[in-house]
């Protein structure tokens, strides 16, 4: 009754061949992304192009959370939060990829699009 | 209900959240927030094999409240709340099916709870993007509920031996 059985056996690689199955795909359909989107309690909250470098500060009635873009990518370098995991979490570049931070309510999201063209006012 | 299986709960409980509370001062924070090891569960499922179905929650359900009320938010509660319900369903019903033992019956409920988690986090955020974690989190889900199911099973082995002699003393 309590030791390892087949069935367990097949059930954990199952989980894991799926897993490895859905990360695979969305790998495979991955690009790089044009902006960084903000996000808070749901609401959009700024869109910044992550050709451009910048530092901003996102400051909500839930908190400070300081967003650094550099070399492409978009990452949440400081907070006020109390765990502090939108920090630890890794910087991101590709569409789709997102950092949370929970307390805050706050989502960073990279989209697609290339700013050049939709910024220009010659258009 | 005798005093002895009353006095057992809280035990278990007790366990539980002494538990609960060593993993998250020890453990190290990774950049993918939600994965732990979910010591806890250990608990649970020995409560789940010894005692049944009803006193599995029970310990499940009291501990998270537990937590909830002594160290986080009524946020974090919700979130380990739809976890642990959903982890400990999928746990009494593997279970019932008699097919797998109890690594695969705490594999499944390891990734239940992080399902349920991931599910509350999109509905609170109004937003699917976290779903890019959930590679993420059924492989850690499944790995840890395999490390915290061959552990259990230990558990249950000695703790039969203790739980059957103290019930023929009755």
């Amino acid at each position: 009754m309590t030791k390892w059985k087949k069935n367990d056996a097949l059930l954990l690689l199952a989980v894991i061949a799926a897993a490895l199955m859905i990360w695979g795909v969305s790998a495979l359909g991955r690009r790089e992304g044009g902006y960084a989107v903000v996000t808070v309690d749901g609401e959009e909250w700024g869109r910044y192009p992550l050709s451009r470098p910048a530092e901003i500060e996102i400051a909500t009635a839930y908190g400070v959370n300081s967003l650094v873009i550099a070399d492409g990518k978009a990452g949440v370098t400081d907070a006020d939060c109390p765990d502090r995991l939108c920090v630890s979490q890794k910087d991101i570049r590709y569409e789709g990829e997102t950092i949370v931070c929970l307390p805050h309510k706050l989502i960073v999201r990279i989209e697609g699009g290339t700013p050049g063209e939709l910024d220009g006012v010659a258009d | 209900m005798t005093v002895k299986r009353i006095a057992l709960h809280g035990l278990l409980i007790a366990l539980a959240f002494v538990l609960g509370y060593l993993e998250n001062t020890l453990a190290v924070p990774l950049w993918i927030p939600g994965i732990k090891l979910g010591l806890a569960n250990v608990v649970v499922l020995a409560a789940l094999y010894l005692l049944g179905n009803g006193s599995a929650l029970a310990v499940s359900v009291i501990r998270v409240l537990l937590s909830g009320i002594t160290f986080g938010s009524l946020t974090m509660a919700l979130y380990s709340l739809a976890g642990c319900s959903l982890s400990f369903l999928t746990m009494a019903l593997l279970k019932k099916s008699g097919r797998f033992g109890m690594p695969g019956v705490s594999i499944a409920g390891g990734v239940a709870h992080n399902l349920g988690q991931i599910a509350v986090a999109a509905l609170v955020l109004e937003n699917a993007a976290i779903m890019y974690y959930l590679p993420f989190l059924l492989i850690s889900g499944s790995v840890a509920g395999a490390a915290i199911g061959t552990a259990g099973a230990e558990v249950v082995k000695r703790g039969e031996r203790i739980w059957k002699t103290s019930e023929d003393e009755e």
